[in-house]
């Protein structure tokens, strides 16, 4: 396997689904960070067959990590200090989202002003619901999965 | 500093205390009557609504305030593409306090969210009109003399009906309230809200036939079929006519069952039911008035 330095202080996301790395180095805001940044691309993996993971070499308060428990909970976080993993953090669905979905109501203030950001806030926990900050209209997580 | 954009926004205490000020402005309206001296109330209304905005525009007058404002998109700066948030940011600048008509959801929570004067939401597309569910609240307060306690009847088309959703979900709050949903097929109350009561062991019953259930309510909350709800005309007009209140209904009715109805109406209630004291949607009207009255004091905290 493609050998990549262990880090210092920082974090590893492991357990990415294959092909998805680059979408979490975009919502991560990853390009915006002047530091190391490893993204490994199918990587073998055997509870996956094949995987992604990211290596970022920064101080763990820099990144916004809510929005990965919206992208996909499977994420292991490992926390890196002194180039040992000292914390695999628990992933949750954000209270809030920004820009991540889309408002599809066409009654919406988000459908004639475009700069408005898009924001979803978590209103059912269990059965994963969004709603539109503006509209209150229904996002359903778990609908849009199984699509 | 308090915005209101929902019915819900304010808790039942915040409410009890709103129609109490209300009271107190029926009974000494010159008590109030310069409160708002020096004040200026902005109705910016990007749809024509005329009777809201009047209600708005004659509550701050009858506090002594004055009124500027735009009664249709055409006249305001969104006919040149200005963004409600900067529109909201210019009319800070010039009045105390803002109602906002708009046709699109969640408008009055983008101005709310950039502004440093109150908001009112006076209706911003089928989503919310907070003012209208106030005024409902308002008049069974003055006239019942109680919120809860009671059998209420709601009639017409309850499935497209944004007043009667903020109704219900305004009135659970409150002890013992059983709902009877009158409605053809077609306009049946949303599944949501069913689920709703369901889960908070709310009693409601879902008929088909007034006349029936008439005998057993303590309120009779009328709606208007709506053109613009249906696709076709064959079906408005087959259920615009479902119900229509007359006298020989009113006949059927509790003693002190009232009526009310958000207007305009068109032919659901019998122009002879006007004379009946029971039907007091006029007077909701004026119980409109006041309710305004005592959100523009409560907003601008002059009480
Ligand atoms: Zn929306």
């Amino acid at each position: 396997m493609l050998n990549v330095g262990k880090i210092e202080e920082g974090l590893v996301l492991d357990h990415i689904k294959a092909g998805k790395s680059m979408e979490i180095y975009r919502y991560l805001q990853l390009d915006k960070l002047d530091c190391t940044v490893a993204i490994i691309k199918n990587a073998r993996s055997n509870k996956m067959k094949k995987k992604d993971i990211i290596k970022v070499e920064c101080d763990i308060n820099m990144l916004n990590l809510d929005i990965l428990g919206y992208i996909d909970h499977n994420i292991t976080v490992n926390i890196i200090q002194k180039g040992e993993i000292v914390e695999k953090m628990a992933l949750h669905l954000p209270k809030e989202i920004k820009n991540v979905i889309h408002c599809h109501n066409p009654r919406c203030i988000t459908s004639i002003e475009q700069e408005l950001p898009h924001i979803f806030v978590l209103a059912d926990e269990v059965k994963e619901i969004y709603r539109c900050k503006y509209c209150e209209e229904k996002y359903s997580k778990k609908a849009s999965h199984d699509k | 500093m308090k915005h209101l954009l929902s019915p819900l926004d304010f808790s039942t205490e915040e409410l009890d205390s709103l129609f109490h000020l209300a009271d107190d402005i029926e009974r000494e309206p010159g008590k109030y009557a310069h409160m708002c001296a020096g004040k200026k109330l902005a109705t910016c209304f990007y749809e024509p609504s005329t009777r809201t905005r009047l209600s708005f525009e004659t509550a701050m007058l009858n506090l002594g305030g004055n009124v500027i404002g735009f009664s249709d998109a055409a006249s305001s700066s969104a006919s040149k593409g200005e963004s409600v948030a900067d529109t909201t940011r210019v009319i800070c600048c010039f009045a105390d306090i803002c109602a906002m008509r708009h046709p699109k959801e969640g408008a009055a929570y983008v101005a709310a969210s950039r502004s440093s004067i109150p908001i009112i939401n006076a209706g911003d597309g089928g989503h919310q009109h907070p003012t209208q569910t106030l005024t409902d609240l308002m008049t069974i307060h003055a006239l019942k003399g109680r919120l809860g306690n009671f059998t209420i009847g709601l009639c017409g088309d309850l499935k497209f009906g944004r007043t009667v959703h903020s109704l219900i979900n305004a009135l659970v709050r409150y002890e013992n309230v059983k709902f009877i949903f009158i409605s053809p097929e077609e306009l049946r109350v949303p599944d949501y809200i069913i689920e709703m009561l369901k889960e908070k062991e709310i009693p409601y019953e879902e008929v088909i036939n007034l006349e029936s259930c008439i005998p057993q309510l303590d309120l009779l909350y009328m709606t208007r079929v709506q053109r613009e709800r249906f696709f076709n005309e064959e079906d408005y007009v087959r259920l615009k006519d479902f119900y229509i209140l007359d006298r020989a209904k009113m006949a059927l009715a509790k003693q002190d069952c009232l009526v009310l109805h958000p207007l305009p109406r068109v032919n659901e209630i019998s122009v002879e039911v006007d004379e009946d004291e029971r039907a007091v949607y006029f007077k909701q009207v004026q119980y409109g008035v006041y309710v305004r009255m005592a959100l523009i004091l409560t907003l601008l905290e002059l009480v």
